[in-house]
């Protein structure tokens, strides 16, 4: 191992770094596009259902070929990678938002409307804070499915610990698949702790901390 | 006492959904301020249906509401609702706020200053009759009677006149709804807020309205006070869901004075002697002799102590009778005079008309058969030869 590591640790900090940057990316547009469309699709419940199964048939194109599909499009490169992943984080952040947001108590969104609460108001306050835990644990799984798939990326030429691993399968080095496969599974492991804690942050309270 | 300005009126209201029968229809029903109005019926009557129309929960399909003198679509519905008290079953307080940001929540919405809101939530929870340092709670850390009395007292944060209740003790035990049906009659009493009510509980509206809008099948079936709902059912419907035991009952609390007195009082003119007097009083056996002129107007009374303690310097009744403190009209209801009588011990009422003519007089002994009626029904009454007594009141009576 520690050979491994004279060898490769310069490289390796470098994949782990693509890797990263590549599962991050794909992940915060996934956030940014998935979790707003959630939302909205409660108001429109006929659409969802359209949207919903459009998600559902993207998801189940196979990693690699969605990957191959995306080179005559994008090229070869990080970009359709990230375009790549971010497909595949949609569907769990974008299902678990719209699940999350039609579990919330019709009580309470009766009260908040019956209170006078703009219908934003109402999103934002109770909606989304009532929604949080459900819609974080989309994100989490998201996450870990992006890191791992995220070593296919290397196929196309994205880089990445997938690096490690292609070269290890094509050179008979068994040391380098598990050099590459171990950094990925720590990310992985890693990423959901953090956002555990971070969902732990933003989830709010509904009893006082114990002391 | 309550001032007849009408804050609400529906006018001809109806409300269908696509595709469905009206929800309601016909809806005309005038809210004054200051009413506590109960809307009563089964589910799917239309009752939330009606009450929802006026914060704009739901638009009526046709017909218009007047609110405070101007058509309800006048008024945007985000600030109309800011005006207007919610309290709904089940509560609807935030699990995520605290007791404090719930009482707020109102105010919050409508920029008010932090502590005039610290003020308010301080001041609404010792109306619910909470501690304040339930203040930093968190809703399920309270009981549910507690959490429904936030939900009530929060209705009331930015100084609301109108409330409108939607079933909101049907999900607390016996106990705790009769603490909370008190508190609410006392906001509609003390504070003089209005409130519209919706139940399916008969014995709750009757207890707590002063309007009652009985509904069924998205009609308006009655629309009156409790006591002449009771006294006059509109329907079968309305007998229905009275129910017999309170029509009963409600029968003997609405029964006049007139109904029960006795039609020959012991009674004296001002003109005779109090030899006379005495005389009278053995002859009726009894202690007290109702004072009337020649033209039989009720002028006071003299009873056998006075007569005693002055018999030596006086001897006319003009002389020494008393105006009587306390007399009822032929047309009273008999449940304010039997409770004077009974709770501020009163032996009697002498009863007169219009132009206080002596007409008759309630006496505790004519109290009995009412208060008989009362407890073993109306049918015995009629013959009172054949009433069995139960067992234990007749052991009791042999043992005394």
């Amino acid at each position: 191992m520690i050979t491994f590591l004279n060898q490769h640790g310069s490289e390796l900090i470098i994949k782990t770094w693509e890797q990263i940057y590549i599962s991050a990316f794909a992940i915060i547009l996934g956030i940014i596009v998935a979790v707003p469309l959630g939302i909205l699709l409660t108001r429109y419940d006929k659409t969802a259902k359209y949207v919903m199964s459009i998600s559902g048939m993207l998801q189940t194109i196979p990693s690699l070929a969605l990957l191959a599909l995306m080179i005559p499009v994008f090229g070869i490169g990080k970009v359709p990678a990230i375009v790549a992943l971010f497909i595949y984080s949609l569907l769990p952040i974008l299902r678990n938002t719209y699940i999350g947001m039609k579990k919330v108590n019709a009580n309470l969104i009766d009260a908040a409307r019956g209170l006078g609460m703009t219908t934003m108001q109402s999103i934002f306050k109770v909606e989304i804070p009532m929604s949080m835990p459900i819609i974080m644990s989309g994100i989490r799984l998201s996450t870990v499915y992006v890191i791992s798939w995220s070593t296919l990326a290397s196929y196309i030429g994205a880089g990445g610990l997938g690096d490690f691993i292609f070269n290890g399968l094509n050179l008979y080095n068994p040391s380098l698949i598990i050099g590459g496969t171990i950094p990925v599974t720590i990310l992985a492991i890693l990423a959901d702790y953090l956002l555990g804690i971070f969902e732990k942050k933003v989830t709010p309270k509904t009893k006082r901390s114990e002391v | 006492m309550q001032s007849a300005k009408e804050i609400i009126s529906f006018q001809n209201v109806a409300k269908n959904y696509r595709g469905g029968n009206d929800a309601v229809e016909d809806i005309n029903i005038t809210i004054n301020e200051g009413e506590f109005v109960c809307l009563i019926g089964t589910s799917g009557s239309g009752k939330t249906t009606t009450m929802r129309m006026i914060n704009r929960m739901i638009e009526p399909s046709r017909g218009k509401i007047i609110f405070k003198g101007k058509n309800l679509k006048t008024f945007d519905p985000v600030r109309l609702r800011r005006t207007i008290g919610y309290v709904i079953q089940n509560n609807g307080l935030m699990p995520h706020m605290t007791i404090k940001d719930n009482i707020t929540l109102v105010p919050k919405l409508l920029k008010w200053q932090q502590d005039k809101m610290d003020r308010k939530a301080k001041e609404l929870i010792k109306l619910a009759d909470l501690p304040e340092s339930y203040l930093d709670r968190y809703p399920a850390e309270l009981s549910g009677g507690q959490q429904q009395r936030i939900g009530v007292v929060r209705a009331l944060a930015a100084d609301q006149d109108i409330i409108l209740m939607d079933e909101p003790f049907g999900a607390l035990d016996p106990i705790t709804r009769d603490d909370l049906q008190d508190l609410v009659k006392n906001l509609q009493e003390e504070l003089g807020k209005t409130i519209i009510f919706v139940t399916h509980d008969m014995d709750e509206a009757l207890k707590l309205a002063t309007h009652i809008v009985i509904m069924d099948s998205g009609h308006v079936i009655q629309d009156d006070t409790p006591d002449n709902i009771l006294q006059h059912p509109g329907n079968d419907f309305v007998k229905e869901l009275l129910g017999e035991e309170r029509l009963l009952q409600a029968q003997q609390n609405t029964l006049s004075v007139s109904d029960i007195m006795s039609k020959n009082p012991a009674k004296i003119t001002l003109g005779q002697s109090l030899a006379e007097a005495i005389r009278e009083m053995s002859y009726r056996h009894v202690d007290t002799l109702l004072v009337t002129d020649d033209n039989n107007k009720l002028k006071g009374f003299i009873d056998l102590e006075t007569i005693n303690d002055r018999y030596s310097k006086y001897s006319n009744v003009s002389d020494i009778y008393k105006p009587n403190r306390f007399k009822v009209k032929t047309t009273s209801y008999l449940r304010d005079t039997s409770e004077r009588i009974l709770k501020q011990g009163y032996k009697y009422v002498p009863v007169i008309d219009n132009d206080n003519n002596l007409i008759g007089i309630v006496t505790r002994a004519s109290l009995v058969n009412i208060i008989y009626d009362a407890i073993w029904g109306k049918e015995e009454l009629d013959n009172p030869e054949n009433i069995k007594l139960p067992d234990t009141i007749a052991k009791e009576s042999d043992n005394a």
